[in-house]
């Protein structure tokens, strides 16, 4: 009988490098400024480094297919380097992977590695991806905002909620965010930005504004893991190892049966429960100390909040609204202010999103440092809500 | 087989309309004169409909419940194909492939009253669709003239409901208008000339051979049904033959001059008033004319579509823009963005694969679960029963309702915001569908919608169109 991961998996060391239009660097580049502060963190030069995995989701602004482009990067020379790509989940996939291969025993020390330039687009937002050959002679060519914006009218028309109620709610998720962001120094925004400015933005798809949606960034985190043993054996002292890892990719029954209302993300749903059974977490509300959630537009963060049994169904309107999830809320979530402020270059996200935790967990956040925080979850949607990858992990103090 | 006759018919004009007067006043800088023929609104075609869409939808009134036809005709001069048989796609949408023999006809103004001629002396069931999406140089008055639709009518043997009575048709080398192949728009001669020794000649000499063939005189006939882009041809004509009974309806507001296709769409139109043991002249006039003498029978009232002309005028989306119209007719190069350079090349593979449910939207019920889904996989979305379980399950007329929507200002759209939504049927299926033909005023959950046959995507790169279905709100916003 399978036991899951927790506490089989440490992390030893992560980096993150500093998000943003960075017109001064390619995606080689961002995973070398990740990749540097992750090695010197963790104490080990690249070679003992046994297995690898690059995630990377639109190779045609990116770097090409393959994992060779990450392998020749960070001149991984010999090893097992393999591409990972699952849309918005890639970076937690990445980590996935490579903490399976530590638990199994396959090998002592492997890398995690995401990294998007979304910035050689030539133009904001996301490309629209192709959707394969059959699905492209029927499905709409939305926007990944039109994808999650349906969620508002499923959630309204599910809870009835006034369309003013939602816009102010999901306006407080991105007022929060900016709010956190102005602390996180590799953020790519760092203004707070005033209420007024989030509920007057122009509309990109109904009722998401500009500030409903994350921005568009350039990025690469990454995450070196090892066993509990070794980490030991390496010096460390405060380990960070991996509770839960947990996946749940749509398999077609919300957008083909009539069972769903559209107000919510099955996925999500799925994953949490699998990943707090994993993680042993009977009440996420108290036993939680913080929470990096996949804020790609404000309702998703609003909806998700309901999805990971952090808010009651139908109350994550109201429980937004009276600061539940600030800073100074009960279970702050965005503490160095999200996808919102950090932008989202895909693969990077889930990468990004742990590094936050693992700091918080260690005391290394700085000035949006949370007092004493011993486990933290970190959650990405892929695709849209009705048809997407659900990634959770979920980290804490081994010990704790 | 018994005579044939027309059993049933049906309709389509665009919803989108556009005042005559915005068009006139577009182009008062250049064409003040333009403002004294700007009456009424003509329709005009979505950026996702042609002649092929317009077809589906108005053959979709005259076959409904019956008997499916060996045959079928797409008249048309403005089809979007010159190598690829634009009538083969109008049957997949229609479900009606199965034995059938299509053919496109085009070529002349009176395509359509020669596909309906022909049909009518053939010697099996055939459907027969006119539909056309003429356009015009901007600032010309065909501009302001020209509209669009289709009309479609079943010949049939079985409850005819309109009877050929004699026919004639007569070839002329009159050439009151051109369009090269490979242009999108004509050149016409005077219209007096046009008037007077066109339609003043030939019409006359068709319709007095098709009266003697029909053995009566135009004392018989209470309905006179003859299109012509130039106002006032119809009635000039009619008073030299002396006829006085009524004048059809040229459908000038609303519709439009809907070139080829507009003598059918005026007999629909004429069918929806007519009564039983009426006779009525119809004429197609181009390079010749053709003149039919048809009576109506008892069954007229069955033949009637649930959407017919009268509907389809009333079913209007009005809308304020003249560059809206434009941009729909290739008349701007907008800068759409980068996004819009997005390929939108169509695997010619996969979609001859997947034809079965693509075309005609057709979904799967499942053998074990009877759970219905579009599209249908290789396992049910429900109880993971094998498609070798499944039955076709048509979704085309199929009773449904939004779930979710947005209104999508991000995507490339030849026509934004992008409408995009779960559309809930009431059989149990549901679809992540666009939305077309949205009002000003939006669209919310709950609306009840209908299916509607419309261009997917436009592969401006090839040159190639491939076709969907999509969702309408039932009502005229």
């Amino acid at each position: 009988m399978a036991t899951g991961i927790k506490d089989k998996v440490a992390i030893l060391g992560m980096g993150c490098s500093r998000f943003g239009e960075r017109w001064d660097a390619g995606s080689p580049e961002l995973m070398a400024e990740a990749f540097e502060e992750a090695l010197a963190d963790a104490g080990i030069g690249r070679e003992q480094i046994e297995a690898a995995w690059f995630g990377c989701y639109g190779d045609a602004v990116n770097v090409g297919n393959s994992a060779i482009p990450a392998a020749t990067a960070l001149r991984l020379d010999g090893i097992p380097v393999s591409r990972m790509e699952n849309m918005c989940a890639t970076g937690t996939e990445t980590l996935r992977a490579a903490a399976y291969a530590v638990a199994a025993g396959a090998v002592d020390v492997a890398l995690a590695i995401g990294s998007e330039k979304l910035k050689d687009t030539g133009y904001g937002g996301l490309p629209t991806p192709f959707k394969g050959t059959f699905n492209d002679l029927w499905m709409p060519m939305g926007s990944a905002p039109a994808g999650f914006a349906q969620l508002a009218s499923g959630y309204r028309a599910r809870h009835g909620i006034s369309r003013d109620d939602l816009k102010r709610a999901i306006g407080h998720v991105s007022w929060k965010s900016h709010q956190n962001g102005q602390h996180s120094p590799k953020a790519h925004f760092r203004k707070p930005v005033p209420m007024e400015t989030i509920l007057r933005a122009p509309m990109i798809a109904d009722p998401l504004g500009l500030f409903d949606c994350s921005g568009v960034s350039d990025g690469a985190a990454c995450a070196i893991v090892t066993t509990p043993e070794m980490a030991r054996a390496l010096g460390k002292t405060d380990i960070v190892s991996i509770k839960a890892l947990q996946i749940s990719a749509s398999s077609g029954r919300e957008t083909q049966l009539a069972e769903w209302d559209g107000s919510s993300v099955p996925n999500t749903r799925n994953a949490a429960a699998r990943a707090y059974r994993e993680a042993g977490i009977t009440d996420p509300r108290t036993q939680l100390g913080l929470t990096e959630v996949h804020d790609c537009f404000s309702i998703t963060e609003l909806v998700t909040m309901e999805d990971l049994g952090l808010s009651d169904d139908g109350r994550a309107v109201f429980d937004v609204l009276d600061g539940a999830f600030d800073r100074d809320g009960r279970l702050p979530c965005q503490i160095d202010g999200g996808l919102k402020c950090f932008g989202h270059p895909i693969a990077a996200s889930g990468l990004r999103m742990a590094y936050e935790i693992y700091s918080q967990l260690l005391g290394r956040a700085g000035g949006r440092q949370l007092a004493d925080p011993s486990l933290g979850l970190a959650h990405n949607l892929g695709g849209v809500p009705y048809q997407g990858v659900a990634a959770i992990s979920i980290l804490g103090l081994m010990g704790r | 087989m018994s005579a044939l006759g027309i059993a049933a018919f049906g309709a389509y004009v665009p919803r989108l309309r556009l005042d005559r007067a915005i068009i006139a006043e577009a182009h008062r800088w250049a064409m003040p004169s333009l403002k004294a023929q700007a009456r009424g609104s003509r329709a005009f075609a979505s950026w996702d409909e042609d002649a092929i869409t317009m077809a589906v939808e108005a053959a979709r009134g005259a076959i409904a419940g019956r008997a499916a036809p060996a045959a079928l005709r797409l008249a048309s001069t403005r089809l979007p194909y010159a190598d690829l048989h634009n009538a083969t796609i109008v049957a997949g949408a229609l479900d009606l492939l199965a034995m059938l023999a299509t053919a496109d006809v085009g070529g002349s103004q009176r395509a359509g009253t020669s596909a309906l001629l022909q049909a009518l002396r053939g010697t099996e069931p055939t459907l027969v669709i006119a539909s056309e999406d003429p356009i015009a140089r901007p600032g010309s008055t065909q501009e302001l003239h020209f509209g669009a639709g289709a009309a479609a009518f079943l010949v049939t043997d079985t409850d005819v409901a309109l009877r050929l009575l004699g026919a004639a048709s007569i070839s002329a080398p009159f050439v009151d208008h051109f369009r090269a192949a490979g242009r999108d728009t004509d050149y016409q001669w005077e219209e007096r000339w046009i008037r007077d020794e066109g339609y003043g000649r030939v019409v006359p000499a068709a319709i007095a051979a098709a009266l003697a063939d029909a053995g009566v005189s135009i004392g018989d006939i209470q309905h006179f049904v003859m299109p012509s882009y130039l106002r006032g041809a119809a009635p000039a004509v009619a008073k030299s033959v002396r006829f006085a009974g009524t004048i059809a309806d040229p459908l000038d507001d609303g519709v439009g001059y809907a070139g080829a296709a507009h003598a059918l769409l005026m007999l629909a139109g004429t069918l929806e008033t007519a009564g039983p043991g009426e006779r009525i002249l119809l004429v197609g006039f181009g390079q010749g004319a053709d003149a039919l003498v048809l009576e109506t029978t008892g069954h007229l009232p069955d033949a009637r579509p649930a959407r017919g002309v009268t509907a389809a005028i009333a079913d209007a989306l009005p809308t304020d823009s003249y560059l809206r119209m434009l941009s729909f007719q290739g008349g701007i190069d907008m800068d759409w963005g980068m996004r819009a350079e997005k390929s939108a090349k169509t695997a010619l593979t996969e979609q001859y694969r997947s034809a079965g449910q693509i075309d005609a939207f057709v979904a799967g019920a499942c053998g074990a679960c009877g759970a219905v889904q579009f599209p249908q996989l290789q396992y049910c979305a429900n109880c993971h029963a094998p498609a070798a379980s499944f039955s076709p399950v048509p979704l085309r007329d199929e009773p449904a309702k939004l779930l979710t929507v947005t209104a999508d200002w991000l995507s490339y759209h030849p026509s934004p915001p992008l409408h995009v939504g779960f559309v809930q049927f009431d059989n149990g299926a549901r679809v992540q569908m666009e939305l077309v033909d949205v009002g000003a005023g939006g669209i919310e959950v709950d609306a009840a919608l209908r299916m509607v046959f419309r261009i997917k995507e436009h592969d401006r790169q090839r040159g190639y169109r491939r076709y969907f279905w999509k969702s309408t709100p039932l009502g005229a916003a």
